[in-house]
């Protein structure tokens, strides 16, 4: 595969699982603003991949769509940090604050890219990811002296820079993401 | 029909979430370039996530149609959109229909600080005395704020 394309799908895999999850907090956040919060940031993110793979798919002759959900679970290549389903609220923002992190210094390597459309939308990308940035920073202020939030932060860390863990939970997780649209025959038009 | 004719249709284009301001005051119209019967209009999204996107480029190409053109709407994945593209009157809109529009875009991306200062005019009645309630909003391109004078709350544009 196309060296450009495999970052794409790398990246844009991260967003989107990590907005599935995100989203799994609509409705069911200790608190109102925060699920006002993750939903919005969730729909961010399943924006920054739509259009990551928007690119990676001119690249390969495909579409977005078919990029997204019509792969197997064990062809997407996203880090295993966004895998994990994380219902407990002290790992989601421990998962939030080092996810903030990685991709900040991901899209500021992007940014300086002698690839100008690469570094276009990483430019783009990374004018939203600053108020997730904030956000996350928020958070990671007001647990800081919560041990289950330290505890939650080095439990996590290590899977930040693992990828293609295929984990059980991604399986699960493509299952339900991809079970409407697999409910057709391939190409059909939705 | 004229690259001018063109701008004034697409003028008429509310954005479906804000309907007070048309996708020109928005700004996100970047060109118009017209070659025999193709119509090419340059669009340059606000917010990625954005659901008012596809709606918006379909109104561009429709409007596009009924001039009698053959549209041609590229989406323009760069970072040429910033929210100081809004038109002074589209800020003007944005105000009397009660959304604070946003600061300028700066050289160094906003902080934390910045957000829970008080340099944020309440829309409704111009105090500064307004509190950050939540970083997000309704939509991807809204933050949440609360006025402390007249104890309204409002919606405060994100500066991206």
């Amino acid at each position: 595969m196309k060296e450009r394309a495999q970052l794409l799908l790398e990246i844009a895999d991260d967003e989107l699982i990590l907005g599935w999850r995100d989203s799994e907090w609509t409705g069911i956040a200790p608190f109102l603003e925060e699920d006002v919060a993750f939903s919005s940031i969730a729909q961010n993110e399943v924006g920054h991949a739509r259009a990551l793979y928007e690119l990676a798919a001119r690249d390969l002759g495909t579409t977005a769509d078919e990029l997204a959900f019509d792969r197997k679970p064990e062809e997407y290549c996203c880090s295993e940090l966004v895998e994990l389903r994380l219902p407990e609220w002290e790992r989601t923002i421990a998962r939030h604050v080092l996810y903030e992190q990685a991709d900040a210094e991901r899209l500021a390597r992007l940014k300086t890219s002698d690839d100008a459309e690469l570094a276009g939308l990483a430019a783009k990308i990374d004018r939203e990811e600053v108020y997730h940035r904030l956000h996350a920073e928020m958070w990671a202020e007001r647990l800081q002296a919560e041990p289950r939030f330290i505890a939650a932060l080095d439990e996590l860390r290590p899977l930040v820079d693992r990828r293609k863990g295929q984990s059980p939970e991604l399986a699960e997780l493509w299952d339900e993401m991809t079970s409407v649209r697999r409910s057709q025959p391939a190409g059909t038009t939705w | 029909m004229t690259e001018a004719e063109v701008w004034k249709a697409l003028a008429e284009i509310a954005d479906p979430e804000i309907p007070v301001i048309s996708v020109v005051d928005l700004g996100v119209v970047r060109d118009v370039r017209i070659e025999q019967e193709r119509v090419h209009v340059e669009f340059t999204p606000t917010f990625l996530g954005c659901p008012a996107l596809a709606v918006m480029r379909d109104a561009m190409a429709e409007k596009v149609r009924e001039l009698g053109g053959e549209p041609e709407v590229e989406v323009v994945l760069d970072d040429s959109w910033s929210t100081d593209k809004i038109t002074p009157q589209g800020r003007e809109k944005l105000r009397a229909a009660g959304f604070a529009p946003p600061t300028p875009r700066e050289a160094e991306a906003p902080k934390l600080v910045q957000l829970q200062s008080n340099g944020f005019r309440c829309p409704y009645c111009g105090s500064r005395d307004t509190a950050l309630e939540n970083i997000f909003g309704p939509t991807p391109c809204r933050s949440l704020r609360y006025c402390r004078e007249c104890r309204q709350p409002f919606e405060q544009f994100k500066t991206i």
